[in-house]
């Protein structure tokens, strides 16, 4: 299974934007190769809620979800599936004046970035939202919104990718990357060597440990959604549902299921298995029953988790790296990627290719870490795969 | 070390005899079962206030049964918690739901004694009212003193098939015909094997004698068409061996092909998997003592090996032997190979009921494009083989992510099997190949109600 | 709905227990369960949720979770691993949607 690759672009981490990333630059006659460690859109782009949300962003964000909410609509077009998107609108609900105040704060601010949010509160609440248990007192709502099927958008991106010619190799970790005069040099876990003139890091949690080798340290820490399922009920959910405070979200989608979650779950970051909490997944249920009482009778039927990187300051690493010509980061989404990622793999072929973005991406520079402690999981199995292919060592 | 804390999930024959073992032995294991009393499914009780005799329940089994169910319900120094789901592990911790309260029960070591279900493969109207496991045939009947239907036919190839296709007949259900799909040739085949077993291969052929004594018909190397009607069971069509129709009425059908481990708490638990070639399943893997690979954690009965009771029970008794020894007792090495011996001897014979009751993996993958194959999510074969087109999975668990097959309530337990069939012959390997299911906590559905007050509660 | 599916072929002399499916009398008795008990009287347990039909049980041992019935108050219950009790009012018809509220 060993052979040699000559690229132009080379993408460690198949998520969706990873996998976006090579659709753009393979549509635009780029010679791409994706390496996957397991299976395209595994871990944070695949086993999250599922929520397509610019609402309650950061504001920094905000640009780039709002070029991500436009691709969505275009989904189709893009990769042959809607991914089962739909636009339901997204419900943040406040349980205290203090959080009604929070939502406020948002609505005001997100007008400046054109983003529509309506504050709803008092009879409306009761009279729009019927379902909606006693202790909600208010909510915003940003009808353009809403949710998408995660299990399938990533391999939508990687399947249309692979139709636009990129090469996208699954079970196939990269082992290790380094940057020479003729460019970048990377080895597989099978032994593949694959040379690049440039090298995309999507690697999501593990992108700290890719940055790592070229000498940039951000501090990444690996966490886990706590998510459920429940048994199919009657469609009334008609939109997606977060609260102020973030620790519970539901939506139902119209086969019937309510899928929630809050919490974090466990993992095991080196076996690379994770799985909802116990304790967590149990306040889930109480949080759920609390904001839609008629979920009370009905039954979870299983639980799931994956493993997401979050940076210190819940925003990702987008952009250029500080140390190494050619080499593009977009890694650490913090829990909150997968409405960006269709928008992220535009901006990494706009990188690619023009070196800037029409999105602002000054917030997401890996620079302000500089200094930062050594992250979770840069350290590998003690082998130091690049010092070996310096040495030219042959496994 | 004594007071290690034994916890045994499951009260069927391997369960209940590991803990009369522990008993023995001055320990005081505690044993979490689901249902109300102990027994499992084979020797499964029945309610309060029946009064049928232990020979008509449990046939040549009356004896086992009888005295497995006296000795356990004798011993005070077992702790059984029965109406118990456990349904997660976490580390040393089951989380349970006892009489539908919400618990956790820690332990140092775990015997898993799980059992087994029917194994099944989707035909057309095989979700249709009337349509049932040939072990719930049993259970209506055992448990409920109930046939599924007025005229029942059964089919399959499975121990079973026999089996409860007599006892209908003997409690007088009115069985319609038995029809099994393996071929003559290959049941021919197996015979010598199953003669040379003991008393189990003869009560085989004592069943096919009471079948024909009552002139029911026994047909082998059919394949089955449909379940006819509309809103319910009408009738059954089937080919013969020489791929003639035919059409039988009836109102019930029971059908299945062996059975099925219930390891997902085994798989939760982490143990180690492998593809058994001879009951062509996944298994846990144990060592010859009954050890999983993770430490502290055994594994007995069905819920390792399809073996039946008799097998179950000597694995019960080897588990808690070898969690005897690993507590420091070094007096059970005779014993435990007493128990090896037994299992030993039984070696040929369940070779040969493998071979006479073949799971007809080629019916699998023909299911009709238009059949059901998730009953949960009632998603068909059609669509199923469309998704695995459209986004070529490798294992069934991608595939189960891509078209909802197997994401239902019963978490693919009943339609995995035939899914990984479908699954290999898309992409032309052996079945092992498309990989198992993983199991995800609960193992069976859990009400939030019960977790939203607890939480309540503790607020 | 069809008429009932399963047959009672011995135990018949238990005392009664008396529940409503889908608001009519039924007569069950002690020991059975909520499947016994509805489907010696109707020819269903439930309705598919998406739309194939009616279901009426399939491994009786609490694996398949195909056998799930509404009581009245909202709460489900597995018919094949329940047993019957007085008083219980059994729903076996697809369940309503937002007119629920």
């Amino acid at each position: 299974m060993t052979g040699h690759l000559d690229l132009d672009a080379a993408i460690i981490g198949g998520g969706t934007a990873g996998c976006a990333a090579a659709l753009h630059l393979a549509t635009r006659g780029l010679r791409v190769a994706l390496f996957e460690r397991r299976t395209v859109g595994s871990q944070a782009s695949g086993v999250n809620f599922g929520g397509v949300r610019e609402h309650g962003r950061d504001f920094a964000e905000l640009p780039l979800s709002r070029r991500a909410r436009r691709i969505w609509d275009r989904l189709p077009e893009l990769i042959g599936s809607d991914g089962e998107f739909m636009a339901t609108g997204h419900l943040k609900l406040a349980r205290s004046d203090e959080q009604m105040a929070s939502l406020e704060d948002f609505a005001r601010g997100a007008a400046d970035y054109g983003l529509a949010v309506e504050l709803i509160t008092g009879n409306r609440l009761r009279a729009d939202f019927p379902w909606l248990g006693p202790r909600v007192v208010g909510a915003s709502l940003c009808r353009s919104d809403g949710q998408a099927n995660p299990r399938i958008v990533a391999p939508g991106f990687a399947r249309a990718a692979r139709q636009a010619g990129a090469q996208i190799f699954e079970h196939e970790a990269v082992e290790g990357a380094l940057r020479d005069e003729g460019g970048f040099r990377l080895e597989t876990e099978r032994g593949r060597r694959v040379s690049a003139r440039t090298l995309i890091n999507v690697a999501g949690a593990w992108g700290a440990k890719v940055a790592a080798w070229f000498g940039e340290s951000v501090p990444i820490e690996p966490q886990s959604p706590s998510m459920q399922v429940t048994e199919p009920l009657p469609y009334r959910l008609p939109v997606n549902i977060g609260v102020a405070g973030g620790d519970v979200y539901a939506r139902q989608i119209p086969r019937g299921n309510v899928i929630f979650g809050g919490g974090r779950g466990w993992n095991d970051f080196g076996a690379i298995t994770s799985r909802a909490g116990g304790g967590n997944v149990t306040q889930a249920m109480g949080r759920l029953t609390d904001i839609l009482p008629w979920t009370r009778h009905v039954h979870v039927i299983r639980t799931w988790s994956g493993i997401e990187g979050y940076t210190p300051d819940e925003i990702p690493v987008i952009g250029p790296s500080d140390t190494t010509p050619g080499l593009i980061h977009a890694f650490g989404f913090s829990g909150h990627g997968f409405q960006l990622g269709p928008a992220v793999g535009e901006v990494l072929a706009e990188l690619v290719f023009s070196g800037g973005s029409e999105t602002p991406l000054a917030p997401f520079a890996i620079g302000r870490f500089t200094g930062a402690a050594a992250p979770v999981g840069a350290q590998g199995d003690g082998r130091d795969p690049i010092a070996a292919m310096q040495q030219g060592e042959t496994r | 070390m004594r007071s290690d804390r034994i916890v045994i999930v499951g009260a069927g024959p391997a369960g209940m005899r590991a803990a009369l073992v522990l008993a023995g032995a001055g320990l005081n294991p505690v044993v979490l079962d689901e249902a109300p009393a102990s027994g499992g499914q084979i020797y499964r009780r029945q309610p309060r206030g029946f009064t049928r005799a232990y020979d008509k329940l449990y046939g040549f089994e009356a004896g086992r049964a009888r005295a497995l169910h006296a000795a356990f319900d004798a011993d005070n120094r077992i702790d059984h918690r029965s109406g118990t789901l456990v349904w997660n592990i976490e580390g040393r911790r089951l989380q349970t739901l006892h009489d539908g309260r919400p618990e956790t029960v820690e332990f140092d070591r775990l015997l898993l004694a799980t059992g087994a279900m029917d194994r099944v493969i989707p035909f057309p109207g095989w979700t249709r009212p009337g349509v049932y496991t040939l072990g719930g045939a049993q259970v209506a009947l055992k448990h409920q003193a109930c046939a599924i239907g007025r005229r029942v036919v059964f089919f399959g190839a499975s121990p079973l098939l026999p089996l409860v296709a007599s006892q209908y007949a003997a409690a007088g259900a009115e069985v319609a015909a038995v029809l099994d799909t393996t071929p003559l040739r290959a049941k021919l085949a197996a015979m010598p094997g199953l003669l040379a077993g003991g008393k189990t291969g003869w009560k085989g052929l004592v069943y096919l004698a009471r079948l024909a004594a009552r002139r029911i018909p026994y047909r082998h190397g059919i394949t089955p068409v449909a379940a006819l009607g509309s809103e319910s069971v009408e009738g059954f069509a089937y080919t013969d061996a020489s791929g003639r129709r035919h059409e039988i009425e009836c109102d019930a059908i029971a059908f299945g092909y062996g059975l099925k481990s219930e390891w997902q708490l085994a798989d939760l638990a982490g143990c180690g998997f492998e593809f058994d070639a001879g009951n062509y399943q996944w298994q846990v893997v144990a060592d010859e003592a009954g050890r999983s690979t993770v430490p502290g954690v055994y594994l007995a009965g069905d819920g390792t090996r399809i073996g039946g009771a008799e097998l179950a029970e000597i694995a019960g008794e080897r588990a808690a032997r070898a969690i005897l020894t690993d507590l420091g007792d070094t007096g059970q090495g005779a014993a435990l190979a007493a128990c090896a011996r037994r299992i030993g001897g039984q070696a040929r014979l369940r070779r040969a009921i493998e071979r006479a009751f073949p799971f007809p993996a080629p019916l699998a993958r023909a299911i009709p494009d238009d059949c059901i194959l998730c009953r949960c999510e009632a998603v068909t074969a059609g669509e199923f083989r469309a998704s695995i087109d459209r986004l070529a999975p490798h294992d069934v668990n991608r595939a189960k992510a891509f078209s909802r097959v197997g994401m239902g309530r019963c978490q693919g337990r009943i339609c995995g099997p035939a899914a990984a069939e479908i699954l290999a012959a898309a992409r032309g390997v052996e079945v092992k190949e498309a990989g198992r299911l993983r199991s995800q906590p609960p193992v069976k559905p859990v009400p939030v109600a019960a977790f939203a007050d607890a939480a309540e509660d503790a607020a | 709905m069809s008429g009932a599916r399963f047959r009672r072929l011995a135990e018949t002399g238990r005392p009664r227990v008396a529940i409503t499916v889908d608001g009519a009398p039924v007569e069950a008795m002690q020991g059975d369960t909520l499947m016994t008990a509805i489907l010696t009287a109707r020819g269903r347990l439930r309705v598919s949720e998406f739309g194939d039909g009616p279901r009426a049980g399939f491994c009786l041992m609490g694996a398949c979770q195909d056998c799930w019935v509404r009581l009245e108050d909202g709460r489900r219950l597995r018919a094949c691993t329940t047993f019957a009790e007085a008083g219980m009012a059994i729903l076996t018809g697809a369940e309503e949607g937002a007119d629920a509220f």
